[in-house]
């Protein structure tokens, strides 16, 4: 694909974009390392380009334009507002070396709070109006069914917090859940720390600058937490139905009533799903046939945090169009001021393949 | 002439001389001890280079040696998809050791990843900074840490003497190599349950450039059946 096609599509889509009222936006490739090492954790490093400067530190090269977009809206208390940007972003490639290390994106950020619903089905409705006719699937999920169902269980704070922190780390997800749940045997050295009376006898000096009153408080956690009946089945059925719903978008609106009545606590969650559905049918997307999946989202950097989806490349799986939610994001980055907000970006680059290939 | 690269110096380098020596060849370096240059008996059109076996691996990679003997954590913590870039050829059984992890023996509340992340998530809250891991060793122990799903850390580089960082106060934990613990015991820190990361021991790579002469891949496979491998 020449940069020149991949330059005219690109172009192409900023204009659907700006006409859907998106004001054109720049930022700044190189961007402090420090905020994304915060949001992402460690592992943006074996994502994104890292590099030094000598005054300002750590910088990376931008893997993608939603945090500095996000930073650049909270300072401006501009509301509602929509954005458009077109550039290219940076990953590395470990593990796959054939895929782009650099490439556009074409994104569309929607900061407003009145009607999110209406905000969801927009950007979706938006984004497959610029993808025309291309050979795509849809794929939507949902993190707010999910988030609702982890606060809506009768647990601890503690151990809520603790799930919903790796709700975008499944393995720990399940890992804690089974925990919790008492579906796996308490390991052998947590009963015999739990019961003696003495735990710091053979602990030696204290190092370092975890103190030894915070070991103290981890264990009163601990003995509080053994001390708490399991997470019912019950309850991690209702989960786990979530996490396995994989239909189209009305049977699972069904299948999501059928569960409320088991978790009456996802119910404003699944009236956001109905009402979203409602306003993507009114926004001319045939929701009759749009696929869900439960667990769609969960993988991905651990920003989205509702509404999900992304456009996929009918033969070869690539992702043209990938978008969601994330009016977390907005509060950690607004410093206590949030501003709900939905997005998407689109590669041209993968855009131009799909529809050639 | 088929490159074979050798640790210079050490029990690596006597270990890897005397497993090609029980089966034939013979390595040895030629000229002064000091000097980095060796010889091959036993089989013609090997050119034996010596090296530190940390760069063993790169020299692999970027096809200036076609084979090489290095501590298999090297190899994966050096080169990206490293099963891409070289063979595994043989396991030498030798020079074994274990990349784990390890924090304070005063934390009696960590026995696990389990409690590790936990703690972190506790650490981060109080402190205000992700508890620090100290390596040398970053890709495979941020690998590891990912695939465990492992959050609310950062790796801080340490290049020696990584036992030592707790008691100063640059990290919490560390993720370095060990034989047999006992220098983690004497700094005050014991080894997770379910933090081993990679067991390593020396083993034998080919690259897998695919410029090699035809009488490059005729010696290679002599070698091969001469090492029996």
């Amino acid at each position: 694909m020449t940069t020149a096609a991949i330059k005219a599509e690109a172009a192409r889509i900023s204009a659907v974009f700006e006409a859907a009222g998106a004001v054109p936006v720049e930022t700044e490739i190189m961007q402090p390392a420090e905020v994304l090492l915060d949001l992402y954790g460690e592992d943006i490093r074996g994502r994104a380009y890292v590099t030094d400067d000598p005054m300002q530190g750590e910088m990376m090269l931008r893997p993608d334009f939603t945090v500095p977009v996000v930073q650049m809206h909270m300072q401006s208390h501009a509301s509602p507002a929509r954005y458009t940007y077109s550039g290219p972003v940076f990953r590395k490639q470990d593990e796959d070396p054939s895929r782009a290390r650099e490439y556009t994106q074409v994104g569309f950020e929607v900061f407003d709070g009145q009607n999110p619903a209406a905000a969801d089905a927009d950007v979706f409705a938006t984004v497959q109006t610029a993808l025309a006719d291309a050979p795509v699937r849809a794929a939507t999920g949902d993190i707010g069914l999910l988030k609702a169902a982890v606060a809506g269980l009768q647990t601890s704070d503690a151990r809520k917090a603790a799930l919903m922190r790796h709700i975008w780390r499944p393995k720990r997800f399940k890992i804690l859940l089974d925990r919790f749940g008492g579906r796996v045997p308490v390991p052998a050295k947590r009963l015999a720390l739990l019961a003696n009376e003495n735990p710091f006898a053979d602990a030696g000096p204290e190092v370092g600058l975890r103190s030894r009153q915070e070991v103290q408080q981890r264990l009163d956690t601990l003995r509080a937490d053994a001390a708490m009946d399991p997470i019912s089945g019950e309850e991690i059925a209702v989960i786990e139905a979530i996490l396995a719903l994989s239909e189209t978008a009305p049977h699972v609106l069904s299948a999501l009533h059928d569960i409320a009545v088991d978790m009456p606590a996802i119910r404003r969650a699944v009236g956001r799903f109905e009402a979203r559905l409602d306003a993507m049918s009114a926004r001319g997307v045939a929701v009759d046939t749009l696929p869900f999946e439960g667990s769609y989202g969960r993988t991905s950097l651990e920003y989205y945090d509702g509404f999900v989806f992304g456009f996929y490349g009918l033969k070869d799986n690539r992702p043209v169009a990938t978008g969601g939610r994330y009016d977390a994001l907005t509060e950690v980055l607004g410093e206590g001021r949030a501003a709900p907000a939905v997005g998407a970006v689109i590669r041209p680059d993968l855009l131009l393949e799909v529809r050639t290939c | 002439m088929l490159k074979l690269g050798v640790p210079s110096k050490g029990r690596l380098m006597e270990k890897t001389f005397q497993w090609f020596g029980q089966r034939g060849v013979t390595l040895r370096k030629s000229g002064s001890d000091r000097e980095y240059a060796g010889a091959v008996d036993g089989i013609d059109g090997v050119e034996l280079v010596l090296l530190s076996a940390g760069e063993i691996p790169r020299e692999l990679a970027a096809g200036n040696i076609h084979m090489g003997v290095t501590g298999s954590d090297l190899v994966r913590e050096k080169l990206p998809a490293w099963d891409t870039q070289v063979g595994e050829l043989a396991l030498m059984g030798f020079g074994g050791a274990d990349l784990i992890i390890a924090v304070p023996q005063g934390w009696v509340d960590v026995e696990s990843l389990d409690d590790l992340d936990a703690a972190a998530a506790a650490f981060r809250q109080k402190h205000g900074m992700r508890l620090r891991i100290a390596t040398k060793y970053h890709r495979l122990v941020r690998e590891f840490l990912r695939d465990e799903g492992v959050a609310d850390y950062r790796l801080v580089d340490s290049q020696g003497a990584t036992e030592g960082v707790v008691k100063n106060e640059t990290a919490e934990a560390i993720a370095d190599i060990t034989s047999t613990g006992e220098t983690l015991r004497a700094n005050g820190l014991k080894i997770l349950d379910g933090g081993l990361i990679h067991a390593s021991q020396a083993t034998l790579f080919r690259g897998r450039r695919r410029d090699w002469t035809d009488a490059q891949r005729a010696t290679f496979k002599e070698l091969l059946a001469l090492l029996d491998v």
